[in-house]
């Protein structure tokens, strides 16, 4: 049993080292993890910068309008007057697609796991660990899945609105999660406000629960579909032709796309090549950065403090 | 007891509580808006209110009372079928308003809810304008308005609010300090016109000053509703409400604990005579 006297034994005594409270001790550990943490963070960022400085320095020369006016070459002879065109308007077409195609379900499929699906049951239950897992499935097998089944069973064949719909399968897991989160993240008492005055489920849902939930689904559904934009495993196999000298004009469309045109290029020997790929790295970048801001500039504009 | 819950204003002492400043409980008699009788309340198998019976008297003040998990609030929250939103809660016996069983398979808890609003514990205006916070009830509900600048003027007013924030009515509701919000939220329920407000503790949260107010207006709103509130605190019970019902906590042979309905009377008889020792320790704080 403890006695009195031992706890006050215990407590800092400072009558007895007058300066124990100005005496500052250097702490080993507090010291070795901050520096832990600031390593990690150079190596993110170095690695980032690296990169950056990489492609800006290869891809200089060809930064300018030729990138997007020009269409891209087989011949290393006409590179000069090159670009890559048609294969920023392939990513925009496809981009533009699978935000139409997955956001609705997404967004919708969100609002019902997590407003209106009864999570003791069973099935319910199911639908939410598949989609944790869908969400950790390579690329390259939803590729092969809509090769089978949406290029060929479904007779969509090698064309735009088939990459669309296998990328919208890609990210819809991730736009599914984003979204949950940010319906979770809106308190309960704000719904049981809505209920006690008199609103129906779906009032309450669509007034309250959503409007308060939409910088989070911004901002989740834009990194969604900044990595769709990336992809370029899942277009390998569905066939995003190399090289191609016109636009996509329809849902039916051959294709290609950024990422697959990049690959295409730096395996090509000629430095020229690999110029012309840095150039629409960079492309790519600003297009995923300009994603990217739009998404910050959504949630800071519309956050909610509770 | 909740430590910013006791407030005790000048002047007023348990002892001195005979009836509230609204007067005494009516003395007619009249048949009850709401009756309880034998209503138990499950969480699954687990029963947290059990054999509760009692009536609710038109514009009168009735007050719930007792310990924490003695389960007041649980039944003030089966008035209104907000038990509904939680998973696995279930109704026993019968809650009747004017005589109708709200739990009767036919009756819309959407309906019950339009006629009976509720206050919470916390202060929760929506994210939104002061404006909007109190028109949203009457937009969902689809309420026949001539004017609504008109009705959330009136409940604004009826709420003591509308002279604090008549010049930013624009102004984000979330912006008002805690007692205004609580003043919002009783504007919000209003304007919809119920017959019935339920409060669920609502100035555990605010300071004394704000709870003087809300003790005013609830004094004041009940020449035209019915309030029934919860509260964690006695003094508060003694100076508004006409009836007091007073809960405790049971614990069973399993060693779980039940809620149970002691004592039901008018208030200041509960408070000066109270017919049950329970009571009586409760309030003279002998309660262990």
């Amino acid at each position: 049993m403890s006695t009195p006297t031992i706890t006050t034994e215990t407590r800092p005594d400072s009558s007895a080292s007058g300066d124990a409270l100005t005496q500052r001790r250097s702490r080993p550990g507090e010291v070795a993890f901050r520096l832990a943490m600031q390593a990690c963070l150079l190596i993110a960022f170095g690695v980032l910068a690296a990169l950056l400085t990489w492609v800006l320095v290869k891809g200089w020369n060809r930064l300018d309008s030729r990138l997007w006016t020009e269409m891209p070459t087989g011949l290393a002879s006409r590179l000069d007057g090159a670009g890559v065109q048609s294969a920023l308007v392939g990513t925009l077409w496809i981009i533009s697609l699978v935000a139409l195609i997955c956001l609705p379900i997404g967004i919708l499929s969100a609002i019902y796991l997590e407003e209106y699906a009864d999570n003791t049951r069973w099935y319910n239950r199911l639908l939410e660990l598949n989609i944790q897992n869908l969400a950790g499935v390579p690329s390259i097998i939803f590729g092969i899945l809509g090769l089978g089944i949406i290029a060929r069973a479904l007779g969509l064949g090698f064309t735009v609105i088939t990459a669309a719909i296998v990328l919208s399968l890609l990210v819809l897991p991730v736009v599914i999660i984003a979204t949950r989160e940010a319906i979770r993240a809106v308190p309960q008492s704000i719904r049981h406000a809505s209920y006690a005055l008199g609103a129906t489920k779906w009032q309450t849902v669509s007034r309250q629960v959503l409007p308060s939930a939409v910088p989070g689904i911004a901002t989740g559904s834009i990194l969604a579909l900044s990595r769709a934009i990336g992809e370029a495993a899942p277009l390998i196999v569905l066939g995003a032709v190399t090289f191609i000298t016109f636009n996509p004009d329809g849902l039916d469309s051959g294709y290609t796309a950024l990422p697959i045109q990049i690959y295409t290029f730096i395996t090509r020997s000629q430095s020229e090549y690999t110029e012309l790929a840095a150039g629409a790295i960079v492309l790519l970048l600003a297009i995923v950065l300009a994603m990217n801001s739009i998404a910050i500039f959504v949630r800071n504009r519309f956050e909610k403090r509770w | 007891m909740n430590p910013t819950d006791t407030t005790i204003r000048p002047g007023v002492s348990i002892a001195g509580v005979g009836t509230p400043s609204t007067g005494a409980p009516r003395s007619d008699a009249a048949d009850p808006v709401m009756e309880l009788s034998g209503v138990s309340v499950y969480y699954g198998a687990y029963e947290a209110v059990r054999d509760t019976s009692m009536p609710i008297q038109e514009k009168q003040i009735t007050a719930m009372i007792g310990p924490s998990g003695c389960g007041k609030s649980t039944i003030l929250r089966s008035l209104n079928r907000m038990n509904d939103l939680i998973p696995g809660a279930r109704v026993s016996g019968a809650v009747t308003y004017h005589g109708q069983d709200l739990y009767a398979k036919d009756v819309d808890p959407i309906e019950v809810r339009r006629r009976i609003g509720m206050v919470f514990q916390k202060p929760n205006p929506f994210p939104k304008s002061i404006y909007d916070n109190v028109a949203y009830g009457p937009r969902v509900t689809g309420m026949k308005v001539s004017s609504m600048d008109d009705l959330v003027e009136r409940a604004l007013r009826d709420a003591a609010l509308w002279d604090e924030v008549k010049d930013k009515l624009k102004t984000s509701g979330l912006a008002l300090s805690g007692g205004q919000q609580q003043r919002l939220c009783i504007a919000r329920t209003i304007a919809v016109r119920p017959e019935i407000i339920l409060m669920d503790e609502p100035c555990s949260a605010l300071d004394p000053i704000a709870t003087a107010k809300i003790e005013d207006l609830m004094s004041e709103l009940s020449n035209d509703y019915t309030i029934v509130i919860v509260t964690h605190n006695m003094q508060q019970a003694a100076r508004v409400s006409h009836y007091t019902a007073f809960f405790t906590a049971e614990v069973d042979e399993q060693q779980e604990r039940h809620g149970r309905l002691v004592e039901f009377s008018q208030t200041g008889k509960l408070f000066t005579n109270p017919a049950d020792k329970r009571t009586e320790d409760y309030i003279t704080g002998r309660f262990g």
